[in-house]
């Protein structure tokens, strides 16, 4: 965005489609809770009061994947479970972004079983990973601002979020 | 009702077929042979009361000659199972029965042959049993004769092992449940 000095006076500023999009786009994410396990209630936190996600404009739960745009994979996915994560997934429209939350989600954590995915990036597209068993709601609202910082660089991967974007702590 | 009079009742009716009877800190266990079980399990329900189900489960009782447990777990992990092993009586399968009327416990043990898991089904005493009983199948590979729906209950139906099984890899077999393309 840049100021045009010409017209200060009239208070005009010009800019890109784009950033104006991409500003609007990450200012009201839609999350889709995909609850399926303790992380859960964690993210009920997140939503909640205390830690008011509606300060970044995400506080619209959608139960349908049909109206979302962020996927929060809060939990343990058994190999049961990845087909109907993956169909969640698919049920999104685009753009659409994941955040991989606690372990379990990102790694299979303390599940070393023959039962759960060792980490959905096997078959979804991670965006971000919160660390934690489970991860405190700041460790998901942080979650939040990194995507937010993704899409206003035009969902690029930005050198000073290299760190941020792969794991959250 | 005191256990020895059902210890006494269940010789007097089965003889043979009641293989052993333990106690271990005030719980009774007793050993019936496979055949028997549907009956055992029909009187002491009709005359003893145990009216109640509370659960039942399998076991695998595998035991690896000549080798420690360290690598026998490791073998498995390798994907190559220990040659010696004992297939005779290889699982148990664990019948919890209770009495609501008359506040008393027992238990009741059935082995079954390794090459062969075949078991009969109790569900026409307790209908509670068919679930636990699909569990058992699922994850020891137990048939039970004449259940009414013997399917897997919690791994893929298309599923080819029993993962409770002691010679079953901690982290499954390769490829065995596809996931979806990314």
């Amino acid at each position: 965005m840049a100021v045009n000095r010409s017209n200060e006076s009239e208070g005009f500023l010009t800019t890109t489609v784009d950033a104006l999009f991409n500003w609007s786009l990450k200012n009201s994410l839609w999350p889709m809770p995909l609850g399926i396990s303790c992380c859960a209630i964690e993210m009920m936190a997140f939503a909640g009061p205390r830690f008011d996600v509606s300060r970044f404009g995400a506080e619209v739960f959608r139960f349908s994947p049909r109206q979302s745009d962020l996927l929060i994979v809060a939990g343990t996915v058994t190999y049961k479970m990845a087909k109907v994560v993956r169909k969640i997934y698919d049920q999104m429209p685009d753009p659409k972004w994941v955040i991989s939350m606690g372990v379990c989600a990102s790694s299979g954590g303390m599940y070393r079983s023959y039962s759960v995915v060792q980490g959905i990036d096997q078959f979804v597209p991670v965006d971000v990973y919160v660390a934690g068993c489970p991860p405190r709601p700041d460790s998901l609202l942080k979650a939040l601002m990194v995507i937010q910082k993704k899409i206003q660089a035009g969902g690029k991967v930005v050198p000073e979020l290299e760190q941020d974007k792969i794991l959250v702590e | 009702m005191g256990k020895k009079e059902i210890e006494k009742r269940l010789r007097s009716s089965f003889g043979e077929a009641i293989v052993s009877v333990d106690e271990i800190n005030g719980q009774t266990s007793i050993e019936v042979k496979c055949e028997r079980i549907v009956e055992v399990c029909k009187l002491l329900k009709e005359e003893f009361k145990f009216n109640y189900l509370s659960d039942l489960c399998g076991a695998d009782m595998l035991n690896f000659e000549d080798l420690s447990a360290r690598k026998a777990y490791l073998a498995i992990e390798h994907g190559n199972p220990p040659k010696s092993v004992s297939h005779e009586d290889r699982f148990l399968v664990i019948y919890q029965l209770t009495s609501l009327e008359n506040k008393e416990r027992l238990r009741l043990k059935v082995k079954v042959d390794g090459d062969n898991p075949v078991c009969p089904s109790v569900t026409s005493v307790f209908k509670a049993a068919n679930w636990s009983e699909r569990e058992a199948f699922d994850m020891y590979g137990i048939e039970f004769e004449g259940h009414p729906d013997l399917r897997r209950i919690y791994m893929p139906e298309e599923y080819e092992h029993h993962p409770l099984r002691k010679d079953f890899p901690l982290m499954g077999v390769p490829g065995s449940l596809p996931l979806p393309r990314k």
